[in-house]
């Protein structure tokens, strides 16, 4: 029972994340819904680490040392785009249009 | 043994110098001249550590008594063969095969040697008719050796072989490796130390030359030819290295190609030799036959050995083969180019005529011994083709020398006539004085070269010692020592090299009174070669007197060389004068067993792929008649030139028809060239030219015209129908296909990372539905 719920919270985590990634124009807001979504998978993985064993535990403490990671590289390349724009709008990010 | 296995190292750091040289030769400090002398130099410490490994390794092999019966002697020998691996020859595997068991069934030696070679036997009807012989010589030769040798065993020679596939086809394997045994190692040692020495001797002569770098690089490529030739495991791998030696022989001696004799010589040598060639090709071609679809050496000398090979097959490869023989190391009737070659420089003369390409025809000869020894069943006659070939050329060579006035034409005659010494030497089945021959003459010859060159370095590179030399000796004193020791080597003097190694040749043709144990009885060879000796000394006696006595006929201050040429000199002169002492005759007996035939023990191969020859005693009587006579060639050439004696005979030739006639026969070099350019090439220039243009003209066009319309007519087809239709409405309708589906897929891709996310999530929300209804 507990686990279908802490899956419950997980997965409207992940839908709120993946919402944010979507829509949201800001280009920082897309790597907080990113965050959200990661985090999603972190409650999952620590969920079944109740059932079959510490490896999910591991995997989580991955996660977010990945996340950590992610996030400095990410906000790097905003700032650097504000830098050259004036803008974190990534609906202007375009250049690739085929 | 290591180096035996790794001797291939020394054509390839050959060939790595020459194509490091060609490549970065002009920008290294001194053009490219160090690569090409350090390659040498390591080349020659290998060589030198392969003999020594070659004297220690013949120590260990095993022995045999000549008195046991012809089944143990067979069953030691192909036990020496043990370093032959079986890829690389199919008799010696056939043997191995049969002899364990012949020695479990202990069958009768006749029998047993036959059914030895039935393995490998391409030639069922040889087999039959040749088998009961086999034995017969196996055991009938064992007695002679006995008595020649005098001793109760003898050392089984174990050749190394290593080979690796180089062509493999559906009937013939292919191979190409090293085979090392005395023969090859005493070559590479002559090579390398020849070769180091030219070089060395090159660095200030060819000094400021135009093309330095070029002609170091070819030096390198030449020594490895030679290298790569003298190590051959299968007879195509000879063809390659011999035709290597031709082309590198070709652009040397054609270094000087502005100047069109040169360029003339270059060509003249390049197609003698080509002459000669296709004999070898032939020869080598009916042996490849002969010996079951194998190329390899050591099958073809084995089954000719132990007559699996019927004779009359022998007989026409050794006819064909010494057409080559005649072609590469100048014998008569393809001597012709020889003499020319000179225009080259004389460095490379010196190379040619002592170590690599004019040995090359000896070395094939000896290397492929059983072919001849049989073929032209040397044993127990007194004429062959070879021994003819060989003292022909030896006497007539050797007359030619008498009219040069240009010093290397004297010293290229003189080659010639030694190279007949050698020829003859193996033609009566002296094996062993041949090879000592070579080995004893690759020092004095070269010697005599890089003297000539040193002489022309100072007289303002002419080579007239006629008109252009002169009173040389107190100016140039290294030189004229130095000449004149190599000069006593080559007419034979006591005890230089020259008196042991032809007092060998002479006896070997076993027809001198007094001398026993030689394979036949050689009268006429032995009346030539003594003539040939005595000339060969007064022709000599004379080129010294014209270049290094009287008075300086040049123009210009000559002076003697400096050491890069004067040393390589000396160390040639000193090894010319005392290498004849590696192999004195068995008959010393008062000195040390140790010092004796020490050449004829290493090098002489005895086993299952070499003739079993026997060696003819030393004579006293012999040995001081050949000194007297060179003796007297020099004491008549010196009362002749320098006392002004036989007043009569100066200017004979002018006064006397028939002097002047042998005279003109002589300069005009019996007319060989006339012969070839006039009537041979004039015939084949004039109504054969003409008759082969017909034909060219009206039967070979008329087919060549005939398929040419016919491909067009089918191009046109192929091209109009097949090209422009079906190939090309393929490749535009891909390219169409793919070019409209991308203008439509293109507005898919907006940029916009958002909508990819979206689609990203879209599909990954269906697949997890589908997998959804499928799996749960």
């Amino acid at each position: 029972m507990l686990l279908n719920q802490f899956l419950l919270l997980a997965a409207i985590l992940f839908s709120v994340g993946v919402y944010g990634v979507i829509v949201r124009k800001n280009g920082v807001l897309v790597l907080m819904s990113v965050e959200l979504i990661l985090n999603a998978v972190n409650i999952n993985l620590i969920a079944f680490s109740t059932y079959w064993g510490l490896g999910g535990q591991v995997f989580a403490l991955f996660v977010i040392a990945v996340a950590a990671a992610e996030v400095g590289v990410g906000l790097a390349i905003v700032l650097l785009i504000y830098r050259n724009r004036r803008s974190v709008d990534i609906d202007q990010l375009d250049e690739l249009k085929g | 043994m290591w180096f035996f296995t790794h001797v291939w190292i020394l054509p390839a750091v050959m060939a790595g110098s020459f194509l490091l040289i060609l490549l970065f030769g002009k920008r290294l400090p001194f053009k490219g001249a160090e690569v090409g002398i350090t390659a040498v130099s390591i080349c020659l410490l290998f060589a030198l550590a392969t003999a020594f490994n070659w004297a220690t390794w013949g120590a260990d092999s095993p022995k045999v008594s000549e008195s046991a019966p012809a089944e143990e002697i067979e069953s030691v020998e192909v036990a020496a063969l043990a370093e032959v691996p079986s890829e690389c020859s199919n008799v010696v595997a056939g043997l191995r095969g049969g002899e364990g068991g012949s020695q479990a069934e202990a069958s009768p030696p006749a029998g047993g040697g036959a059914s030895t070679g039935e393995g490998a036997a391409p030639d069922t009807a040889g087999t039959q008719g040749a088998g009961p012989g086999t034995g017969e010589t196996a055991t009938g030769a064992v007695p002679a050796a006995v008595a020649a040798g005098g001793g109760g065993e003898e050392t089984v020679t174990r050749p190394v072989v290593r080979c690796t596939t180089w062509i493999e086809s559906s009937t013939a394997l292919i191979t190409w490796g090293t085979q090392i045994d005395g023969l090859s190692v005493m070559m590479i040692v002559i090579v390398t130390i020849i070769s180091l020495l030219v070089h060395v001797f090159s660095t200030d002569y060819v000094n400021g030359d135009r093309r330095y770098t070029h002609y170091f690089a070819f030096l390198s490529l030449f020594t490895g030819s030679m290298l790569f030739f003298v190590l051959s495991q299968s007879t195509l791998q000879m063809i390659v290295g011999w035709e290597l030696v031709g082309v590198c022989s070709f652009a040397l001696i054609g270094h000087w190609w502005e100047e069109k004799p040169n360029s003339d010589a270059a060509l003249k040598a390049f197609l003698t030799n080509r002459v000669g060639d296709v004999g070898l090709l032939v020869g080598m071609i009916i042996l490849f036959f002969a010996a079951g679809q194998s190329f390899s050496i050591m099958d073809v000398n084995i089954l000719a050995q132990q007559g699996e090979i019927r004779h009359v097959v022998l007989l026409a490869a050794s006819i064909c083969l010494i057409t080559a023989v005649m072609s590469k190391s100048g014998q008569f009737i393809l001597h012709t180019w020889l003499p020319d070659a000179m225009a080259g420089p004389t460095p490379v003369s010196a190379l040619i005529h002592a170590a690599t390409m004019v040995v090359a025809g000896i070395f094939m000869v000896a290397r492929l011994y059983p072919v001849f020894f049989e073929g032209l069943s040397i044993a127990g006659s007194s004429v062959n083709l070879l021994a003819v070939v060989g003292a022909v050329t030896a006497l007539f060579g050797a007359m030619l020398a008498f009219v040069q006035k240009d010093i290397k034409k004297v010293l290229a005659y003189s080659t010639v006539s030694q190279l007949g010494f050698m020829v003859t030497s193996l033609g009566v089945g002296a094996w062993t004085a041949a090879m000592f021959h070579l080995f004893t003459h690759a020092f004095f010859k070269a010697c005599l070269f890089l003297g000539a060159g040193s002489l022309s370095h100072a007289c303002h590179h002419s080579f007239n010692m006629v008109d252009d030399m002169g009173g040389l000796r107190k100016i140039m004193p290294k030189t004229f020592w130095t000449y004149l020791i190599a000069t006593a080597a080559l007419a034979g003097i006591f005890p230089l090299s020259g008196f042991w190694s032809k007092d060998e040749i002479l006896a070997g043709t076993g027809s001198f009174p007094g001398t026993s144990g030689a394979n036949g009885e050689y009268h006429v060879m032995l009346v030539m070669l003594l003539l040939a000796a005595f000339c060969t000394a007064a022709y000599m006696t004379r080129t010294i007197w014209y270049a290094f006595f009287g008075e300086y006929r040049g123009h210009g201050h000559p002076h003697e060389s400096g050491p890069r040429i004067t040393v390589p000199l000396i160390l040639l002169a000193t090894l010319g004068a005392i290498v004849g002492f590696l192999n004195l005759p068995a008959a010393f007996d008062f000195l040390p067993a140790g010092t004796l035939t020490r050449f004829e023990k290493y090098v002489e191969p005895i086993g299952l792929y070499f003739p079993s020859i026997t060696h003819a005693s030393f004579n006293p009587v012999l040995a001081v008649l050949s000194v007297a006579i060179g003796l007297s060639g020099i004491v008549v050439a010196y009362l002749y030139y320098w006392k002004g004696a036989f007043k009569g005979l100066h200017g004979l030739s002018e006064r006397n028809a028939l002097a002047g006639w042998g005279k003109n026969v002589l300069v005009n070099k019996y007319y060989f060239d006339w012969l070839y350019t006039t009537v041979i090439v004039g015939f084949v220039k004039g109504p054969l030219a003409r008759a082969s243009d017909w034909f060219n003209q009206n039967v070979l066009d008329g087919i060549v015209n005939g398929v040419g319309r016919g491909a067009v007519k089918v191009g046109d087809f192929v091209y109009d129908d097949i090209d422009q239709r079906v190939v090309d409405g393929a490749v535009n309708g891909v390219g169409a296909a793919a070019s409209g589906s991308g203008g439509v897929l293109r507005h898919l891709q907006t940029g916009r990372i958002q909508q990819y996310t979206a689609l990203f999530f879209a599909a990954a929300a269906v697949l997890a539905g589908v997998f959804i209804l499928i799996v749960g």
